[in-house]
């Protein structure tokens, strides 16, 4: 199990690493999303897959997974969820009023 | 216990969610922001006091003992920078009443303003490595819509770039962190000081160890700065104090906070990794402060410089080079901040940025011309003045420790310093007058007096560094010792 998941990691970043280099703004916006979930199911991963019963008092278990990396995940998700949402729509701004859709034609003067 | 710890970032985000409510009063704003701002020195003025008689302050969120509680704690060093913060954060508040304009202030800037503050302060005072990763993300969001404030076409793609760079950067940080919690089971960084002792800094601790400076260096500047001249040009320029003078100090704070307490075992790979990185990001910053000839460039190139010298300090990891980096980090929030004032107050006056295009100020402006004269040997570490001590201890244990070409380009970038700024005074100050716009002159009053209060402190820490020293000493002890902060956080005291 944990091989598959490192394996779906590896798969992951190197899908949105690839997308970050394109040209167009809205394959790089996809790649970075790409890139937070790799490092999300990283996160996971890295702490150990399920070990044991669920990390409460009643359950008796002698082995348990540890929440504390969920718990992680969680706010890592919620932060990127907004900084993700933030970048969509700054893309989508970017479109409208300056015509920029890929990173080259951004290029130019400063003004 | 003290939970004074938790109201550098409970003023300024209760300042924020009220300021939220109150989109077109914008006098309201200022007076609620003003107040906020001065609140927030004094919570951070008793802090550091506190620190200094009672000893490290430590705050167990919801009295979850360490290791499993979030904690934040209060050393020396980061109520110093804290303070700083505050002090620099309300003078770029009555800098942005000046500049800003109503239109920026219709849209919330007050708002991003305040959760910046609440970012920065709660980065320095977290004692915990995820919750240094929310709160550099608190203070990121807010600085994207800083910088993209206005919707310029310039602005609109630094931000995109901003964004990328930042995005890609905190990912290598979790993913930093994934792999530590694996090694170590821990995130407090007081454990993790202590576990990464214990285990020994072998490979895998290396690999993070340099992954976590590859982080903080993207956040800070050091070396990885090809982003920052241009997306610092974008924004307004009481925003680029802001920035100048605050975000770049947070990666570098993040770096000497992971490097002098966890990661200090292997320095052989680690520091003088760092070391040639701050060499190499002096050089670069020379270069580029040099070729330029507009304004804004100039002084971001500066900024680089100076990031990559503070980095050389860290890298020396001697209690003097300590000293020196906490006081020179100081300086360095303050006469940075000062720097980008005048050059607002240049832009206002002369309305362009080629330097190519201005001339003859000081006839108007003899205050701002010698002000920005006496900055700039500040910033070159001329004697009496606020940047001197700090640059004569990190250099002098450059030497001690064997340093000698690291401290040989850090003080020549000194003199690039010089030269760059000197060059900026004589295009700007003097010869004849090319420009025909005038500030408006109570505008004018509006923004020097922010700008003379910095100056004053500028001043008065290079006069006073006998008294700043009581306080930088006890702030290096710390950092150079860090079985102080690991009893401080693990001792469990209530």
């Amino acid at each position: 199990m944990e091989l598959l998941i490192a394996l779906a990691i590896g798969v992951l970043f190197t899908v949105g690493v690839y997308l970050v280099l394109s040209k167009s703004l809205l394959r790089i916006l996809l790649g970075t999303t790409l890139i937070t979930h790799g490092v999300h199911l990283l996160l996971l991963t890295m702490a150990g897959l399920k070990t044991g019963a669920s990390p409460l008092l009643g359950e008796n278990a002698d082995a348990y997974v540890d929440p504390l990396p969920q718990a992680l995940i969680l706010t890592s998700i919620v932060i990127s969820f907004g900084v993700s949402a933030f970048f969509i729509v700054l893309a989508y701004r970017a479109y409208r009023s300056a015509g920029m859709d890929d990173v080259e034609g951004s290029r130019g003067e400063r003004e | 216990m003290n939970n004074l710890l938790v109201m550098p970032l409970l003023i300024p985000a209760l300042t924020a969610v009220i300021l939220i409510f109150l989109k077109d009063r914008i006098g309201l704003q200022r007076i609620i922001s003003a107040v906020s701002g001065f609140i927030n020195i004094a919570v951070a003025a008793l802090i550091v006091y506190q620190v200094h008689t009672e000893g490290i302050q430590t705050l167990y969120m919801g009295g979850w003992m360490p290791p499993y509680g979030i904690v934040f704690v209060a050393d020396m060093f980061a109520a110093l920078l804290v303070l700083t913060t505050s002090i620099v954060g309300a003078a770029c508040l009555f800098f942005s009443f000046a500049s800003i304009g109503e239109e920026r202030e219709r849209f919330y800037y007050y708002v991003f303003f305040h959760f910046l503050l609440t970012g920065v302060s709660g980065s320095f005072l977290t004692g915990d490595l995820f919750n240094l990763f929310v709160c550099f993300e608190v203070l990121l969001v807010a600085s994207y819509s800083m910088i993209v404030l206005g919707g310029t076409r310039v602005q609109l793609r630094e931000t995109l770039k901003y964004i990328l760079v930042n995005v890609l950067s905190s990912s290598l940080f979790v993913a930093a962190i994934a792999y530590l919690y694996a090694a170590t089971g821990t995130l407090n960084m007081a454990h993790l000081a202590m576990r990464v002792a214990e285990a020994g800094q072998g490979g895998v601790m290396n690999v993070i160890a340099v992954l976590l400076l590859l982080v903080f260096s993207l956040k800070a500047g050091l070396l990885l700065f090809f982003w920052l001249p241009d997306s610092y040009s974008a924004p307004p320029l009481a925003v680029r104090a802001l920035f100048g003078a605050l975000l770049t100090k947070v990666g570098l704070y993040a770096i000497t906070r992971t490097f002098t307490l966890i990661f200090i075992h292997d320095t052989g790979l680690t520091h003088s990794l760092m070391g040639w990185m701050a060499g190499a990001t002096m050089i670069l910053g020379a270069v580029g402060a040099l070729a330029y000839s507009d304004l804004s460039r100039i002084f971001n190139y500066n900024i680089i410089i100076s990031v990559g010298f503070l980095a050389f300090g860290i890298s020396v990891l001697t209690q003097d080079s300590l000293n020196g980096v906490v006081f020179y980090l100081m300086h360095d929030m303050i006469a940075k901040a000062l720097l980008f004032f005048l050059g607002g107050m240049i832009l206002a006056a002369s309305g362009t940025e080629q330097l190519k295009q201005m001339g003859g100020l000081i006839r108007r402006y003899p205050w701002t011309g010698w002000m920005f004269f006496i900055l700039t040997l500040a910033l070159v570490g001329v004697p009496p003045l606020s940047g001197f001590a700090g640059k004569v201890m990190m250099v002098r244990s450059g030497f001690g420790e064997a340093h000698v070409a690291l401290a040989l380009i850090a003080l020549a970038s000194s003199f690039v310093v010089l030269y760059s700024l000197i060059k900026v005074f004589q295009e700007v100050f003097w010869g004849g007058e090319r420009s025909e716009d005038e500030i408006h002159p109570l505008r004018y009053k509006a923004m020097m007096a922010p700008a003379a209060v910095l100056f004053i402190l500028v001043i008065l820490m290079g006069v006073g560094a006998e008294t700043v020293n009581g306080f930088v000493m006890q702030a290096g002890a710390v950092l150079a010792d860090p079985a102080q902060y690991i009893n401080a956080v693990m001792s469990m005291k209530e």
